[in-house]
């Protein structure tokens, strides 16, 4: 079901790409031999698809010692997909649950990525799997966005911890963890402020949100997860190295994929990172969440 | 990350030096070097393709200047083309004169709408003296409007909302409400779309028709990658824009967005936004924006280093060095304090940062530090007269102050021509902050050695905007031509 809407979005989004562009590389429909051009029509696809110079180089490079002067087949093609559904098979996608109480989510990323909206869909899918959710609305910064992250616990119908607009999103996360042992929740999502990787004193107070939490509750956060906006380039690689140096991801949300930009950057964040994608944002509303198909993907990126 | 494009390419032009032309093969090596940092730099990839070929066509006979390095000129061709490509800027803002001129937002999500909004309207209201009105357009995302209405509070601009109304109402009575309370400018902030989607599309559309916005703007994120070019089609298509504003900026992405968004709709990047604080937006540099893409340093992080260390500042030196620069007898005395308040923040931070500086640096040396210390000896071994009066420095001095500091004679000069070159610039931009000076002037200063056309005033808009009606008839009009 899940990976039937993935698909089917993702492919909508592909077609309207075609229309944008005029055209887009057909792999398939090439007939004769693995040469310059095939070769050029795949580094087009990788490019426009945000894959970025080194993954894209090394990709081709590969097809062209594999099969140079080879007629096409679906080989070629079949080839290229089982490399980056191999190397997008992370075995560790699914999410991490704490055994001995409530399992605590941090979420991070840059502004405008997709962070709450990713939460509430996140909480809602949880709620589906029967599970009892709290939100903690750390971003205390940006205007409105405590209200934000309201609306949608309201939404939900789940519990909120919220501080007070410019309070310490440390103790909104340490009162949170409090509340879902009290209340005895099953996940607390801790949402935090929109940040860029290059702003050393915020990545810092994401630092210190973290070890609030691992001091709250045992082997807390069980998942850090940054959510990368999938419209976004090469600069994901960086937000992914330095988040996940600072408050170690365990995974990545990437949203926005409903749109006609692949989020491609994710396979050189694999190579160079090795964070997994866990999840897909497709949507707005809250039903619009997938669990991250790598086949589905793939399949998606080389769509006719 | 920066300096990658100028060595990748002195490797693959070395065998350049000893031939006399640039022709196709020899510069096939370094032209792909230039793709390879265009692409990283997230220009979308179509984009890149006709841009090659342009720089191929340029480059190609061009005569190899002796004096310089072939990656240089390579280079300065590249970063002519991307100079010219995303320029010239009109800041200016055409306004109705009877009525109150009505400005549109429009982006993704998430790309910074409603932030931009509260800068842009802190702009009108401080630099363009105008009365603007804030419009909470964005009935799709929870908590937009309260977030306006926050950062309107911030910066004492009122924001019109309804709490349930449709957003083309909301928009028709906020015109209406901003003429009969005496506001002079409206600013739409509309809810993010995803291009694809026909029926937010169609709302835009429709607000436009009603409303008939006299500019409309669109606002990309800097982050983007290749989706840039499309989606900013997409919006022009349905919208006609007047300007783009690229946010984020205050980042490290390279922002090769820019050049795609330009391309594909050649409208003018206006304006640029360098944080969450509510700032009124920058202006948009297209010489700053070409070093970015290329890599080659990025004067951002400078600005925001030396807005930190301003504080330290003496400011009673400050305003003596403002006075000095404003009459233009800004001397090398100056230039030595400068450099040494510059180096408080770390040399190599600011070579990076200082486009300008590196190739002035890169002159004397490859290490930059070792570089700074020589133009430091120089001025060093000069006497106070030289000091002050630079122009009194003939063959005979320069030999000695080369000999006092260990360099040649020809950097000597090198170093004073360069330096004649800002002082002129500090004349000309005297009605500036000393620091907006300088890092305005440190971008420039290779730039407009070799560009000159980069320094003169930008183009100004004619001010009509065109009605959807008659862009439907000039839609017509093509497709028949083409027809
Ligand atoms: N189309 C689409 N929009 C999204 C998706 N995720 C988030 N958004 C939108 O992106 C904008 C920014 O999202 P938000 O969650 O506020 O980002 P944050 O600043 O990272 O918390 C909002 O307008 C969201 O509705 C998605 O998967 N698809
Ligand atoms: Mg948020």
């Amino acid at each position: 079901m899940v990976f039937a809407a993935f698909w089917n979005k993702i492919k909508q989004g592909l077609s309207k790409t075609r229309q944008v562009f005029g055209r887009l590389a057909s792999l398939f429909r090439l007939r004769g031999k693995v040469d310059k051009e095939f070769l050029a029509q795949l580094e087009e696809t990788l490019y426009l698809a945000d894959v970025g110079p080194a993954a894209t180089k090394q990709i081709v490079e590969r097809v062209r010692q594999a099969f140079l002067d080879r007629e096409i087949t679906e080989d070629v093609l079949g080839f290229v997909k089982k490399e980056l559904v191999s190397l997008l098979n992370h075995s560790d996608r699914s999410l991490h649950f704490n055994p001995h109480g409530p399992t605590v989510i941090l979420v991070a990323g840059v502004n405008g990525s997709g962070k709450t909206t990713s939460i509430a869909k996140l909480a809602y899918w949880l709620q589906q799997q029967g599970k009892k959710v709290l939100l903690a609305a750390a971003d205390t910064f940006r205007a409105a966005a405590v209200e934000q992250l309201t609306v949608w616990s309201q939404r939900l119908g789940c519990d909120i911890v919220k501080g007070e607009h410019g309070s310490d999103p440390g103790a909104v996360a340490h009162n949170a963890c409090e509340a879902a042992v009290a209340r005895g929740k099953d996940v607390v999502i801790v949402d935090t402020a929109g940040r860029l990787q290059t702003q050393e004193h915020l990545m810092r107070q994401l630092e210190k949100i973290r070890r609030v939490l691992a001091r709250q509750i045992a082997g807390a956060p069980h998942e850090v997860l940054l959510v990368l906006d999938a419209t976004n380039g090469q600069n994901a690689i960086q937000q992914a190295e330095v988040f996940t140096k600072a408050i170690q991801c365990t995974g990545i949300i990437l949203a926005k994929l409903d749109g006609t930009a692949k989020g491609g950057a994710i396979i050189p964040i694999r190579q160079k990172v090795g964070l997994p994608v866990k999840f897909v944002g497709l949507g707005e509303k809250l039903e619009d969440l997938a669990v991250f198909d790598p086949q589905a993907y793939v399949d998606a990126l080389f769509a006719d | 990350m920066f300096q990658t494009l100028q060595k990748a390419l002195g490797a693959a032009l070395q065998k350049l030096t000893s031939r006399g032309r640039l022709t196709e093969s020899n510069i096939r090596e370094g032209l792909e070097e230039v793709r390879r940092a265009l692409l990283e730099a997230d220009v979308n990839y179509h984009v890149v393709q006709g841009f090659i070929e342009r720089v191929a066509q340029k480059a190609i006979g061009q005569q190899v200047i002796r004096s310089i390095n072939p990656s240089h000129q390579i280079v300065k061709i590249v970063y002519d083309e991307l100079v010219q490509l995303m320029g010239p800027v009109d800041h200016r803002i055409p306004f109705a004169k009877d009525r109150p001129t009505v400005i549109m937002l429009c982006g993704l999500q998430g790309s910074g709408k409603t932030t931009t909004a509260a800068k842009l309207a802190l702009m009108l209201k401080q630099q363009y003296q105008r009365k603007p009105l804030l419009v909470a357009a964005d009935l799709q995302r929870p908590a937009a409007v309260e977030q306006l209405v926050q950062l309107g509070q911030q910066i004492g601009v009122p924001v019109y909302r309804e709490d349930n109304g449709k957003p083309l109402t909301v928009c028709q009575n906020a015109v209406a409400y901003a003429r009969k309370h005496g506001y002079d400018t409206v600013i739409l902030d509309t809810a993010g779309r995803l291009h694809i989607a026909e029926m937010p599309m169609e709302e835009l559309r429709e607000i436009d028709r009603a409303v008939k916005p006299d500019q409309v703007y669109l606002v990309c994120d800097a982050l983007t990658g290749q989706d840039a070019a499309g989606s900013a089609k997409a919006f022009h298509e349905v919208l006609e824009l007047n300007g783009v504003i690229l946010t984020k900026l205050d980042g490290d992405a390279r922002g090769g967005a820019a050049l795609s968004i330009k391309e594909v709709t050649q409208v003018p990047i206006k304006w640029v936004g360098l944080g969450e604080k509510i700032e009124p937006l920058e202006p948009f540099y297209p010489e700053r924006m070409a070093r970015r893409i290329l890599g080659q340093g990025d004067l951002i992080l400078l600005v925001q280093m030396v807005a930190r260390a301003q504080e330290e500042l003496d400011q009673q030196r400050l305003r003596e060095l403002q006075e000095k620069a404003a009459r233009g007898d800004f001397t090398l005395e100056d230039f030595r304090a400068q450099l040494t308040q510059l180096e408080r923040l770390g040399i190599r931070k600011i070579v990076g940062a200082l486009p300008g500086m590196e190739e002035m640096l890169q002159e004397l040396g490859e290490d930059p530090e070792q570089a700074l210390r020589r133009i430091r000896g120089m001025i060093d071994s000069m006497t106070p007269q030289e000091r002050r009066h630079p122009e009194i420095i003939d063959l005979s001095r320069r030999r000695r102050i080369a000999q006092g500091s260990g360099t040649e004679p020809h950097e000597v000069k090198k170093f004073l021509d360069q330096f004649e070159f800002m002082r002129g610039l500090m004349r000309q931009v005297s009605q500036m902050s000393l620091w907006e000076r300088i890092k305005l002037l440190m971008g420039l200063t290779n730039l407009a050695a070799s560009n000159p056309q980069a320094l003169q005033k930008p183009k100004v808009g004619t001010g009509h905007r065109k009605s959807a009606k008659e862009r439907a008839k000039e839609r017509k009009k093509k497709r028949r031509r083409r027809g």
